[in-house]
């Protein structure tokens, strides 16, 4: 039996004065299952709670009803003080007669009427409420960061440093990312390995710290605080405790051809290498598709000079599992290649640059590693052709960026900067030089940007000039830029002897398929998307997984690091208790009458919805039914909608609480 | 009672995250609108089943409103989106239930558009009041009373 | 034998007759029966386009209704201008409710636009391969010629959808099946100042000049066009080029048609090849003896 208390607030004058609260108070009791009714001037207040309290120990009320202002702003405080009073939280609901009612109605008698529906209606409802309790999820508190570049290496420093353990895992043979790649960095111009190098060896070092180099993450199970990863460790041929990264294997390998990823294919490099000089781990790989033993049976070069017998070609690919409470992933970005235009693909490209026929025009990351001390060129600008030093640079902007016909609809974001700074690199090391700049607006915003790219106009005479570039060619050994400047309205044409350019920045293109993996939406480009662009940047839909870095939209820098940080402290947030706890709105399966047609998990929009068997007492398979993870759900109610056989109810909100306010009306 | 002095019910389901914020918003900026309205607060758009909006009618509402988050800005990621879904269906099944489907409204209502909320109630309300009372179901109602 | 609609337009009964009586020959050597479209009229290419917008899209779809009454299924439209016409107009009607009632109100005829508009070069992309080269009589080996699609058949490419705009290479297919070779160069699709043939031929000229010069430069001995315009400009033009620069290396420039048609052994009077202003035989006369007999 149910006995129900009506509470009716004045909020003051707020509601008091358009709505008759004494008179519905009166007429309230006489609802059927209304036990109490009362009204007061302040309900929120502490005198006003007492009373509530006071009338549920006295008249044994099992629902309560308050008739104030919206759940919004009071629903947590008048449950609480049900709670104080031995009441269950869930059995207090809300009559909205402020903000719904006296607030936008003038006229006492309509406004009055309207309060007594209202109220008519959440009384209907609260005879249907249950009691509820909040769900409780024991947290994992362990961390797995994926993608070593620098958003992933501070994500793992960070909450390493809070002291728990953090997994990281990174597919290339080396962290470090695309900032080891960097010659200088904007707007400081500081060497980019010179600052990066440390921390790489820091996670290196860190006790907190497992690294997984040269793996992937193959697949994730579970939910926010309790997941379960699958990660491949790909084979390196190499035993990894043995190597002692002496490197005798890589100067003895007879191959030495293969061009290197790491010098963005303008240096080669052999078929057992290490990335780079500065790599962590200071272990080689063997690249098994150029590899003579590989290929062929014989050589072993490498095995035979290893004084520690590390070399190991049987080696396979591993599948290690790690139990972790929180994701962060730091996946990056690639550098669109506008050579190949591939099928599928959401551009139609920009084949009229000749990028990939014409050896001197390079992009972006090729620049970086000419200008950069540890690349091919140990740091002097020369042509990739002919080795001879460039005395006319043409940059141009947005090449994929910002071109809806073309290329990508978004801006590439640090292109603008990274233009400039090629182009007073260049100036920097070509005093007779000439750099050029073809852009559609220069986008400096960011402290000290745009200070850094009037120095490059002013002080190192880099001409920019506002237009595109309709076409790239070769004319007796010289590239001709087709192009206009739209500031004087006519066609320039220059003669340059390399040109660069700011291809747009993409996702990975294994993107789309870890999201999947992760169960987190991306967008049309394979970016992440995150759950509120303003209030909740860093966060993904699925709760426990959070992004860092480039992976979710193009990136400069000081960006990623902010947003590594960011996401590190949300997962610290989370392994601030040993248990999460959440509202108990989630859906829940009646078991007797589902029938498998999984029409919600379709609509599911996080993946809460598991395949359950129900077997009999001999463990024959009766029938496989839905079954909601509660530790996913997160209550929008969509599957209770949908379910043809009404065999799912979203807890708080399920039909019969909706059916009878309806029926109030 | 005369033709004149008729008022509708109106019955709006709206989500929590966006239309029911934009109408405590139109509260707490003290904009005025038509009284007739009540609302039924769901987390989701995509909780809301046709049959709601059936019930509504047989319970006596002379026009029903479903508002929600515009599409994209859903706090579930999806739901109005497959709420948009059901009702492009539920919508040509309406004549076939007997309610006219001027009777029914949709809208995005964010939860900073609290003059959006005012309008579109007004509007409905002065729709609904000029098309009269939905007294299809209301004399079923009485019939399957009268008999017993 | 295939029926395909024909709309030769203007210029194919005028500069461009050449054009117009090698097309006849090819497509009769392959089978393909050409019906002219039934009192067709002016595309609107000339001016229209660029005085009144009603009427440049109101004159293509008169020739649409005119080719659907006659039944027709698809419409060859071999003069670049007013294949861009043609298919801009249909586009606008497509995508323009009020635009095409508009139309339909001044044309008092009701508009349906599913008829296939195509160009020179998709026609001889819908031959096949085996039946083209079977009818081929001289092998073209060794012959370099520079593929020219100019601006309006790839443009705007969104209504065109017909290539990519800026890298074409349909005609290059078509080209190769001659025997002949076809050189990778610059300007296959920059402008030849057509619009300014008759009223600033400064500018045609240096713009001509331009293009032939880079297709001399990377080792082209004519070029191939499918337009017109692009024809006139730079056949008609190069003797001012000559005048412009005495160093000018004169080269032919032949319709794809003629060239297609001077492979398949088609008399070079049929083919309308003394109509050019440029001399022809000096690429052709190493050929012309090469017929190969089939039977």
């Amino acid at each position: 039996m149910m006995r129900i208390g009506v509470f009716v607030c004045h909020c003051g004058e707020n509601i008091g004065k358009t709505v008759d609260c004494p008179k519905i108070a009166k007429e309230a009791v006489k609802l059927p299952n209304v036990v109490y009714s009362i009204d007061y001037k302040y309900m929120c207040s502490d005198p006003g709670q007492n009373m509530i309290k006071q009338a549920i120990l006295e008249h044994k009320l099992n629902a309560v009803v308050v008739a104030s202002c919206s759940p919004h702003m009071h629903e947590k405080t008048f449950r609480k003080a049900c709670a104080a009073a031995g009441l269950n939280p869930y059995m207090c609901e809300i009559a909205n007669i402020r903000e719904h009612c006296s607030w936008v109605h003038d006229n006492v008698e309509e406004a009055t009427k309207k309060a007594l529906d209202l109220i008519r209606m959440t009384v209907e409802r609260v005879k249907f409420n249950y009691p509820l309790s909040e769900i409780r999820v024991p947290v994992t508190r362990r961390a797995l960061v994926i993608g070593g570049g620098i958003a992933g290496i501070q994500a793992t420093l960070d909450i390493a440093g809070a002291g728990f353990k953090v997994i990281l895992v990174e597919k290339e043979p080396s962290i470090g990312g695309h900032m080891s790649q960097l010659s200088e960095t904007f707007p400081t111009l500081d060497c980019s390995q010179c600052i990066l190098t440390p921390r790489m060896v820091e996670v290196y070092q860190h006790p907190n710290v497992k690294l997984y180099t040269y793996s992937e993450v193959e697949n994730v199970e579970g939910f926010i605080g309790n997941f379960k990863v699958t990660i491949r460790k790909k084979a390196r041929s190499i035993k990894e405790s043995l190597c002692t990264g002496c490197g005798l294997c890589v100067q003895k390998c007879p191959i030495k051809k293969a061009p290197s990823e790491f010098d963005e294919g303008l240096a080669n490099r052999p078929a057992i290498y290490v990335p780079f000089p500065q790599a962590v781990p200071n272990i080689p790989v063997i690249d098994r598709t150029v590899c003579t033993y590989f290929k062929t049976g014989k050589c072993q070069l490498c095995k035979k000079v290893c004084g520690r017998d590390a070399i190991d070609y049987d080696q396979k690919d591993e599948l290690v599992t790690e139990d972790v409470g929180a994701i962060i992933v730091a996946t990056g970005y690639k550098l669109y290649k506008i050579d190949k235009k591939a099928r599928d693909s959401l551009v139609k490209g920009y084949g009229e640059y000749g990028y990939g026929k014409y050896k001197d025009v390079i992009d972006g990351l090729q620049f970086e590693r000419l200008a950069s001390a540890s690349g091919p060129t140990s740091g002097e600008i020369l042509r990739p052709s002919d080795k001879k030093q460039p005395k006319k640079v043409v940059f141009i902007q947005c090449v994929g960026s910002r071109d809806p016909s073309k290329g990508f609809e978004y801006c590439s974001k640090i292109c603008c900067m990274y233009t400039a700074k090629h182009a007073m690199l260049y100036k920097h090391k070509v005093h007779d030089g000439e750099a050029y700049v073809f852009y559609m607006d220069i986008r400096a915003g960011g402290k000290g940007y745009e200070e850094f790219v009037r120095r490059a106009i002013e002080e190192d005479r880099v001409k920019y000039i506002r237009g595109r570039v309709s076409r790239i060619y070769e004319k007796r050994g010289k590239y001709i830029v087709k192009g206009e400047d739209t500031l004087s309205g006519v066609p320039v044409e220059i003669e340059a002897d390399m040109v660069v350019l700011a291809t747009a920045i993409v996702a990975q293109p294994e993107a789309p398929k870890l999201a999947q993996t992760l169960g987190i939406p991306y967008d049309k480009y394979g970016f992440y998307a995150e759950v509120h662009p303003k209030l909740r940047p860093v966060e993904s839909s699925s709760g426990g997984i959070f992004l860092a870095g480039a992976c979710q939209s193009p990136k400069d820098i000081p960006e990623s690091v902010a947003m590594a940080s960011a996401a590190a402290s949300k997962a610290l947030v989370l392994f601030g208790n040993e248990m999460l706890e959440r509202e108990p709105i989630v859906a829940k399966v009646n078991e007797n009458t589902c029938v498998g047609c999984f029409y919600c998990k379709k609509v599911c929009a996080y993946n809460a919805i598991e395949l359950k068997e129900i077997r009999d007492k001999k463990g024959n398979l009766v029938k496989v039914i839905a079954s909601v993870n509660t530790g996913l759900c997160q209550g929008c109610g969509t599957c209770n909608a949908t379910c043809p056989s009404k065999s799912i109810e979203l807890i708080g909100f399920n039909d019969e609480q909706i059916y009878y306010q309806i029926k109030a009306l | 009672m005369s033709d004149s002095k008729f008022e509708p019910k109106i019955m709006a389901f709206v989500c929590n995250w966006c239309t029911y914020t934009g109408a405590d918003l139109a509260g707490t900026s003290r904009m005025k609108y038509q009284s007739n309205v009540r609302m039924i607060r769901v987390p989701c758009t995509g909780r809301i089943d046709p049959m709601f909006i059936i019930k509504a009618f047989e319970s006596g509402a002379d026009g029903v409103l479903v508002s929600g988050c515009h599409p994209g800005d859903c706090h579930y990621t999806a739901g109005n989106f497959h709420a948009r879904r059901r009702w492009i269906l539920f919508r040509q099944l309406l004549k076939f239930v007997g309610i006219d489907d001027d009777r029914v409204f949709f809208s995005w209502v964010s939860a900073s558009e609290g003059k959006k909320w005012v309008d579109v109630i007004n509007e409905i309300t002065d729709t609904v009041r000029t098309k009269g009372p939905f007294v299809n179901y209301q004399n079923l109602n009485k019939e399957f009373t009268l008999n017993g | 034998m295939d029926n395909i609609g024909y709309y030769p337009g203007c210029s194919l009964l005028g500069t461009a007759k050449e054009y117009e009586q090698s097309i006849r020959h090819v497509f009769s050597k392959l089978g393909i029966n050409l019906i002219e479209v039934d009192d067709w009229s002016c595309c609107g290419a000339t001016s229209a386009h660029a005085t009144n917008h009603l009427l440049s899209v109101a004159l293509p779809m008169r020739n649409i209704i005119l080719a659907k009454k006659q039944g027709l299924k698809s419409l060859f439209i071999p003069c670049a201008a007013c294949y861009n016409r043609f298919v801009v107009a249909r586009y606008e009607i497509e995508n323009r409710p009020e635009l095409r009632k508009k139309i339909e109100d001044v044309l008092e005829e009701k508009i349906e636009t599913d008829i296939e508009i195509l160009n020179m070069i998709e026609m001889f992309q819908r031959i096949d391969r085996e039946l083209f080269l079977s009818k081929r009589q001289r092998d073209l080996k060794g012959l370099k010629v520079a593929a020219y699609y100019g601006c309006l058949l790839v443009r705007p490419n969104g209504v065109t959808g017909f290539d990519d705009p800026e890298m074409p290479s349909a005609m290059e297919d078509v080209v190769r099946l001659t025997g002949a070779e076809t050189v990778d160069w610059n300007f296959k699709v920059e402008c030849c100042g057509a619009s300014h043939s008759i009223t600033n031929m400064t500018v045609v000229t240096t713009l001509s000049k331009r293009i032939i010069d880079d297709a001399v430069e990377n080792g082209a001995e004519a070029i191939i066009v499918a337009c017109p315009m692009c024809h006139s400009n730079l056949d008609m033009r190069q003797r001012n080029i000559a005048k412009m620069d005495s160093q000018h290396k004169s080269i032919p420039i032949f319709y794809l048609s003629e060239l297609v048609g001077f492979s398949m052994g088609i008399d070079k009077e049929d083919l309308g090849l003394s109509l050019h202003f440029i001399d022809t035989e000096s690429v052709l006369a190493r050929f012309s003896t090469a017929i190969v007999a089939k039977e």
